[in-house]
């Protein structure tokens, strides 16, 4: 197979995987942020405490995690249908690898979000701020470079479920290597696609790594602030407190 | 300004009652600063959360400028409109600063401006007046990361008055400070109490922070206060465990048949010779084991530990000659002297 006779194909499949990965990252995201924070927030002790919401969550999320992405799509198919009135096609896919997207990045935001100092968040509380302020001004901007790493996580495992996806018609980089290269034995052309996929996955990583490094560097911490209440000790740097009784 | 009474805190986990603070009644008067010290675990932190209801009380009533805040509290665990108001309007540093490190010093000042709604020209000069009222006018544009710990502490305290409140609550706001720069944050709070008539609680457990800037103070033990009053006050109660934290002196009785005193002037008795005036009257011998004069609430206060030959019983009469010449005379027990006990041991040495 010649280069001319590649690079339509791996155009037409280059342009697939972005619309998947690129939407269903954008909707991953938009459903999976909420939910993270809100499983922080409902969580024993966060400031929307209730047990029934978090548990209810976590088993949700759990179960998208736990669902390998192969099934996910097929059992997701009816929705698929309802919501894009097709099950094939690079549109079609966007539903599953969205879904399995949202948990995927829920856990993380979850993560991130966890690890802010409750110091600061008792700070604003203290100068009136409601719980809507302390999501919007704290941990939104305070996660951020956590949040920019954990997208980056997202995007590149939303690829690897994208090459799934070409089994329902899907289409894709993924597709193309599995349908030339390992049905026809056109190996030269799965070659070709697994280096564009891990030179886009490299730069992908790059990108995200450099991006929250940026922002790290900016803010650093807070100073001696530990970031776990629990830990937090009133060691004093000398004894001025002692007595005769 | 500032009045708590019988407020009762206790926290409950896996079954296990733990009682932090047992009916605390605790008054702080319209611009004064007030001291609480005690050691770690002795409830001065869920006293001072207490106060704007970071922590909800068990029992009891906290009134900040005549404003019943635990009446605002409502049932629920957040915080309702009219008590996040009310809290809007009572500055509070921290230990640890508690400055968003994704912003700029600015920015953090401004922060409790934008939750009260104000314009960003009015944000950006206020947080500019602030950050000149505090001494940081060219760090405005710098991270939190960029800064010392001391400067931390300024842009703390410049937030906590971005509101214009009457009171500020102050968690610990040196500990994390070295003794130079306590110093200096301390002399801020002064200078912000005398010139914007600031009322200031602050919780400690460092006596030299009482010490420098406190015109009252309550000591705390296991959840009750113990002791409480202003400075001068306690200084001139005899006994007093705090006033004699405040200003301890040492030495140790030379030999069983003595008398130790422990003699406090404050005010006029300060400038009277009334040692010589004691040994040339009654004709004894009179050695100083310890002595110091020092300033504790802005006042000149002294204090001297002497010892007289002879049992107590043998030394009622120069004592009472003491006390008419308006000095505080502290008997110091020849079974406590020496091995005494600690009252507040040193923090961190459990």
């Amino acid at each position: 197979m010649t280069w001319s006779e590649m690079q339509p194909l791996l155009e037409q499949a280059g342009q697939e995987t972005l619309i998947m990965v690129g939407w269903s990252t954008l909707l991953a995201v938009v459903g999976g942020l909420p939910l993270g924070i809100l499983l922080v927030l409902t969580d024993k002790g966060g400031l929307l405490q209730n047990t029934v919401v978090n548990k209810v969550i976590g088993q949700v999320v759990n179960i998208g995690r736990s669902l390998p992405f192969i099934i996910l799509m097929v059992a997701l198919m009816t929705f698929t249908r309802w919501v894009t009135g097709t099950t094939i096609g690079s549109e079609a896919a966007i539903v599953p690898l969205a879904i399995g997207g949202i948990p995927f990045f829920a856990r993380l935001v979850e993560t991130a979000v966890r690890e802010v100092d409750g110091g600061l968040v008792e700070a604003v509380q203290a100068m009136g701020g409601n719980t809507w302020t302390v999501v919007r001004k704290v941990l939104v901007p305070e996660a951020l470079p956590s949040l920019i790493a954990s997208t980056t996580t997202t995007i590149i495992a939303l690829i690897g479920y994208s090459a799934m996806a070409g089994t329902v018609g899907g289409g894709g980089l993924g597709d193309l290597a599995v349908r030339y290269g390992y049905n026809r034995f056109e190996s030269g052309l799965m070659w070709v696609t697994v280096a564009i996929l891990a030179v886009a996955i490299s730069l992908i990583q790059f990108a995200g790594d450099a991006t929250a490094r940026a922002l790290h560097r900016r803010g650093g911490r807070s100073g001696a602030a530990p970031r776990l209440r629990l830990l937090k000790t009133e060691e004093p740097a000398t004894a001025d407190v002692s007595k005769v009784a | 300004m500032i009045t708590t009474s019988g407020l009762t805190k206790v926290y409950r986990s896996r079954g296990r009652e733990v009682t932090a603070l047992d009916g605390v009644d605790l008054h702080v008067r319209e611009g004064e600063v007030y001291g609480v010290i005690g050691q770690s675990g002795a409830g001065k932190s869920s006293l001072i959360r207490c106060v704007n209801l970071l922590e909800r009380p068990t029992a009891g009533t906290v009134t900040v400028a005549g404003q019943d805040l635990t009446a605002l509290a409502g049932r629920g665990p957040r915080a309702g409109k009219e008590l996040r108001q009310a809290r809007s309007r009572i500055g509070m540093v921290f230990q640890h600063f508690n400055l968003l490190s994704s912003r700029t010093v600015q920015d953090n000042i401004e922060l409790p401006l934008e939750i009260l709604g104000k314009t960003g020209q009015e944000r950006s000069r206020k947080a500019l007046e602030l950050l000149d009222l505090v001494g940081l006018a060219d760090k405005a544009k710098s991270y939190p990361a960029q800064l010392s710990g001391g400067q931390k502490q300024r842009v703390g305290i410049a937030r906590a008055l971005a509101g214009d409140p009457k009171v500020l609550l102050s968690d610990e706001a040196t500990s994390a400070l070295d003794p130079e720069t306590t110093r200096s944050i301390l002399q801020l709070l002064r200078d912000l109490n005398r010139q914007l008539g600031l009322t200031v609680l602050l919780i400690t457990h460092e006596m030299d922070v009482v010490k420098s800037i406190c015109d009252s103070a309550a000591l705390m033990e296991k959840g009750r206060i113990v002791e409480s009053g202003t400075v001068s006050d306690l200084l001139a109660t005899p006994g007093s465990a705090l006033a004699a934290a405040l200003f301890p002196v040492g030495g140790d009785p030379s030999g069983d048949d003595r008398t130790v005193l422990d003699v406090t002037f404050h005010g006029e008795a300060a400038t009277q010779p009334v040692i010589s005036h004691l040994s040339r009257t009654y004709n004894i011998d009179i050695s100083i084991l310890g002595a110091a004069i020092d300033t504790v609430g802005g006042l000149q206060v002294g204090r001297m530990r002497i010892e007289l030959p002879g049992r107590y019983e043998d030394n009622v009469v120069p004592v009472g000659f003491l006390r008419e010449q308006g000095l505080q005379i502290d008997v110091v027990n020849n079974d406590a002297v020496g091995d005494g006990q600690p009252l507040l041991v040193k923090e961190g040495a459990k």
